[in-house]
């Protein structure tokens, strides 16, 4: 049995298993609505989202199977004070595979640590989203044919941003990636995630403006700056508007450069860019529900 | 000033001077009922000076948090007056409730009864990492 907490847990080789499959399940949908039947999955979202957690439970119906759980925290029995490791106890007594948020940085580790069914890491407080970046890795595969030699630039909050730790952790473990970290100063990425490109032996470079490097990226990654994960309302507001991509800012990008986000989004890309052909965060919605069709029916087979 | 010797139990030697009051905390020596001498600003050849600790018992040692806190410190077994063992530390690669992770956001913080784990992700120079949340700790 396998769970997924951190992108890392997969290797590169069933990365490449995964958007094979999702690839086979959006060409053909029809073949795969039954291949979960029968089967429950619990989705625990101690914290809120819209997309993660539908896109959960789309993914799972549209395999055939059940979909039971909680979506805020108010609702469980947590808001009571019950344990993360009891919650699980209970939970994996009625469900084949879970899915869980949880605003605490390494939850999933303490649920997978008492879970006899596969637990999968839906988002944890600023530190990681690893079903996001096989998200990510879906687009970027589907639009590229390839994850390597690519300059990938994260944008916008790259402190808290836990969708750019994971995706950062992902990239790294492929050769020729160029990573530039676009963000405030007091919004820099972590020393451990710039700890973890050195160590891969890949390069970065940091810098304040996105104008200045728009022209050299094949992936644009926006983020938004999230009022959640900031104890003080004032630096939220002072930095909350610190990137916002227009179009006029596209008109440097290489023609296949393409703007991806894991939203919601604020306004840190304007809606003037939605109708531009570089814009692929829709798009990328769209294929996370079909690649956690595939992480699904890859974990209930027993990975 | 004059130690007695000791006939069973630990001598802590090659302690970095001024640091043996840490790891007698850290140790928990406090709890002892036995003699436990520090031993400060010892002449050393090697070192210049350096601190000692004897314990007068048989007793066992973290040491795993020994060596997150001085690799180079010795343990020197003694039996029946005689040294009979010299255990040499090193890092490890796990630390299980030495730490405590500082991140307010971490799950460490709010379940109960969850060992605080840090694991060893850089030697040179040392660095550790909360195997929940990846927040950082370079000393006690």
């Amino acid at each position: 049995m396998r769970h997924l907490i951190e992108i890392q847990d997969l290797s590169p080789a069933e990365i490449a298993i995964l958007l094979q499959l999702a690839d086979e399940i959006i060409a053909r949908p029809a073949d795969f609505r039954d291949s979960a039947a029968r089967k429950k999955l619990a989705t625990l979202f101690y914290e809120p989202s819209t997309r993660t957690r539908l896109s959960f439970e789309a993914a799972m119906l549209d395999l055939g199977g059940h979909v039971l759980g909680f979506a805020d925290q108010g609702s469980s029995s947590a808001s009571k004070g019950e344990s993360v490791a009891d919650t699980i106890r209970m939970v994996q007594c009625y469900a084949d595979i879970i899915a869980m948020r949880h605003p605490k940085e390494g939850a999933p580790v303490v649920a997978a640590r008492h879970a006899s069914v596969p637990v999968i890491n839906a988002g944890d407080g600023g530190h990681n989203h690893p079903t996001q970046t096989l998200t990510d890795l879906t687009t970027i595969h589907r639009e590229f044919g390839h994850l390597d030699n690519l300059t990938i630039g994260l944008c916008g909050d790259l402190k808290f941003g836990r969708t750019v730790h994971s995706l950062a952790a992902a990239m790294c473990r492929y050769p020729g990636t160029h990573f530039v970290l676009i963000s405030p100063k007091e919004l820099c990425p972590p020393d451990y995630v710039t700890d973890m490109i050195c160590q891969s032996g890949r390069s970065y470079e940091q810098v304040r403006a996105m104008e200045e490097v728009i022209p050299e990226l094949d992936v644009l990654y926006m983020t938004r700056v999230q009022r959640e994960r900031f104890f003080n309302e004032a630096d939220y507001v002072r930095l909350k508007d610190s990137f916002i991509l227009d179009v006029p800012k596209l008109a440097a990008a290489k023609k296949e450069m393409i703007v991806m986000h894991p939203l919601p989004r604020v306004n840190e890309i304007s809606v003037t860019v939605d109708a531009d052909p570089h814009a692929r965060y829709f798009q990328q919605a769209l294929y996370g529900k079909f690649i956690r069709m595939a992480l699904i029916l890859w974990l209930l087979e027993g990975a | 000033m004059n130690i007695d010797s000791i006939t069973n139990g630990l001598v802590l030697d090659h302690i970095q001077a001024g640091r043996a009051m840490q790891i007698y905390a850290a140790l928990r020596l406090d709890e002892l009922d036995c003699v436990v001498a520090v031993i400060k600003n010892v002449k050393s050849r090697k070192m210049g000076k350096k601190d000692l600790i004897k314990i007068d018992e048989m007793i066992g040692l973290d040491l795993d948090a020994l060596g997150f806190i001085d690799q180079n410190i010795t343990i020197n077994v003694i039996r029946e007056g005689v040294r009979v063992e010299k255990k040499q530390l090193r890092l490890p690669e796990k630390l299980v409730n030495v730490l405590r992770c500082k991140n307010p956001r971490c799950i460490t913080t709010t379940e109960q009864e969850v060992d605080q784990v840090f694991r060893l992700v850089r030697e040179t120079p040392p660095l550790y990492r909360c195997a929940y949340c990846e927040t950082a700790c370079q000393n006690l």
